[in-house]
């Protein structure tokens, strides 16, 4: 089985801080794999051990993002192609993995995660399956996958829907659906001799929509209700547990 | 001269880092109240590969360099002193011994066995009357026709009541040292009481007491009398490791004072804000760094093959007082708090001691350091 599996470098958005004019502080954050695309690596690696086949990484991202991917390969993928841009965005990067994907040639199942947890539109995997015409299970939790076909358990919030779909396929998985594994020491000393294929965007001549353009990024101010409960103890706990309650803290 | 950890070097580090703060982080204090000994911890890191980390790979280890080594211990330590501690004894005073001097059926024997963590190592020199002064134990081993005649009783052994192999100084002559390959089941061995400890309450330390313990001549491990020689090796490697151990305690010690000096707020202002502490987390980073750098030292010297009897003894000497202080200083910044077993920082000063103690008193690596210096 040939399966992709799509990654993208973020900043670690758990370091970034807000400055006191409310604006994030991006530059100088280290960078590290989105968390939802190891889960993607991660199902990747289960069905290969399960079917058997390969798994490359595919990354829209700059230069540097190599250092990144050689942690997915130490994680157990095959190789990677590596689409270098300086400007990646969410409306340019389908059309980009979409090129890759051909330059690539035979797949069977493309393993992307969820959402980018920098950006979250959760667009880019439904986007490239559309534009690759194949059919697309999101946000999977499950997967059963053989040389046919696979299933998903999809996540719908207060249901899960389960599909199945032959191949080529697109899938979107979630942080539910495993728990990625550390590398081991050996598997970080092969990844060295594990292939990194680099192109320039430019080379792939895809067609690049850039509708999209980002107006505002600002952080966000907690709303307080600042009200005083000034009745006796026992009251205004009885009062203050009644409030919580009715915003439903508790259930 | 390159400063610069190597990308596999990086690699290795981020994902026990990884390891560390997923695993050992969440359960240290459990471990620390319990006095369990963290055998699931020690099983996964068998499976990531840290427990044969210089072993050579056609015996199922890493065969890694000892600045690799190094950087383990820390990241380790960095969550877990305990852990820190069971794997330095494990890989640098048994695995590293057996793979440098053991014959190619003793390291068939064992060192894939410990590599995949089937057993764990123990070291056992010191005795009731022989620490610092290590030439002067009583445990001797007889020749005999078969083999050796194994007798005495050992104390402090780190590992001991887990061990599979258990690496034994014996006399087997006056003056004249050798180190055994001993196995728990053996006829004659009897692995006693834990000791209780001030800290490193995960690590667990015993008596061994050796009644006509009947060895062959394969369980000799090196060339007979060169025992002393063979353990000043191995506690010279495991003198790296306890650095790199208080490095890793240091690095925390430093992170919870600085979280806490940001949040606790008192006259109006964070901590953080007073010159008092912020002199205090200057010189515990400065301190942190310049161990660090003794300890990445001693353990590039050791892969080229020099002798490192000084420089191990300056990073654990070094590296040792400034975790105990920086220990120490977590404590006085955490105020009433750091006293309370509600912070970690308690634990971490009490798991700092045992650094300026084990494999070798500070008073000792003194001696070490002078005498190579006025030879």
């Amino acid at each position: 089985m040939n399966i992709i599996v799509c990654a993208k470098q973020v900043v670690d958005v758990s370091e970034i801080k807000i400055d006191s004019d409310n604006k994030p502080r991006i530059t100088g954050i280290p960078k590290k794999i989105s968390d939802f695309d190891k889960n993607a690596l991660e199902e990747a690696l289960k069905i290969k051990e399960k079917n058997g086949g390969t798994i490359t990484i595919l990354t829209v991202g700059t230069a540097d993002a190599k250092e990144k991917i050689k942690e997915l390969l130490a994680m157990g993928a095959d190789k990677a192609v590596l689409v270098t841009t300086d400007h990646p965005d969410q409306s340019t990067t389908p059309h980009l993995l979409k090129a890759a994907i051909e330059h690539i040639g035979e797949y069977d199942l493309i393993i992307c995660g969820e959402a980018s947890i920098d950006q979250f539109s959760g667009q880019t995997g439904p986007y490239l399956a559309g534009l690759l015409n194949i059919s697309q299970l999101t946000y999977a939790i499950k997967t059963e996958a053989t040389e046919q076909h696979i299933i998903c358990h999809r996540d719908l919030g207060d249901e899960t829907l389960i599909e199945q779909s032959s191949y080529p396929t697109l899938i979107t998985v979630t942080k539910e659906i495993n728990q990625p594994r550390l590398p081991n020491i050996m598997a970080i000393m092969a990844s060295a001799n594990k292939p990194i294929e680099e192109i320039q965007a430019e080379e792939l001549k895809a067609d690049v929509c850039g509708t999209l353009s980002q107006t505002d990024l600002s952080g966000v101010k907690a709303q307080r209700k600042n009200i005083v409960y000034q009745d006796d103890i026992e009251n205004a706990v009885e009062t203050i547990v009644e409030e919580l309650d009715k915003q439903g803290v508790f259930s | 001269m390159h400063l610069e950890p190597s990308e596999q070097q990086s690699m290795i580090r981020n994902m026990v880092r990884e390891f560390s703060e997923q695993q050992l982080g969440p359960k240290a204090e459990h471990t620390d109240k319990t006095k369990e000994f963290p055998q699931d911890i020690i099983t996964s890191m068998a499976g990531l590969g840290l427990l044969g980390i210089t072993i050579p790979t056609e015996y199922g280890g890493a065969g890694l360099d000892t600045i690799t080594y190094s950087l383990v211990i820390e990241e380790l330590s960095r969550r877990c002193a305990s852990t820190g501690a069971i794997t330095n004894v494990h890989n640098a005073l048994v695995c590293y011994p057996v793979s440098k001097y053991g014959t190619d059926n003793q390291k068939k024997k064992y060192l894939s066995e410990l590599a995949t963590g089937t057993i764990l190592g123990a070291f056992a020199a010191t005795e009731a009357h022989a620490g610092s002064d290590l030439s002067h134990i009583q445990t001797t081993a007889k020749k005999t026709k078969d083999g050796y005649t194994l007798n005495g009783t050992k104390t402090f052994v780190t590992n001991g009541p887990q061990a599979g192999l258990i690496l034994t100084l014996a006399k087997t002559d006056e003056d004249s040292f050798s180190i055994f390959l001993l196995a728990p089941h053996m006829k004659g061995i009897t692995v006693g009481e834990q000791n209780e400890k001030l800290g490193l309450n995960g690590a667990h330390i015993c008596s061994i007491q050796l009644k006509d313990v009947n060895v062959s001549e394969e369980q000799l491990l090196g060339e007979e009398g060169k025992g002393l020689a063979i353990a000043l090796d191995a506690i010279n490697l495991g003198r790296i490791g306890i650095a790199a151990q208080c490095v890793g305690i240091a690095d925390q010690a430093l992170e919870e004072s600085i979280t806490y000096s940001q949040e606790r707020v008192q006259f109006n202002r964070p901590l953080s804000s007073f010159q008092a502490i912020q002199n205090k987390l200057a010189d515990m980073e400065t301190h942190l760094q310049a161990a660090r750098q003794l300890t990445y030292s001693a353990a590039y010297q050791h892969d080229k093959g020099a002798d490192i009897k000084k420089a191990a003894a300056a990073a654990k000497l070094f590296a040792s007082s400034m975790c105990v202080e920086a220990a120490l200083d977590a404590v006085q910044i955490h105020g009433g708090y750091g006293y309370t077993k509600e912070y970690i920082v308690e634990r971490l000063y009490r798991d700092s001691k045992l650094t300026e103690i084990y494999e070798g008193t500070s008073d000792m690596q003194r001696l070490t350091i002078a005498k190579e210096l006025l030879k």
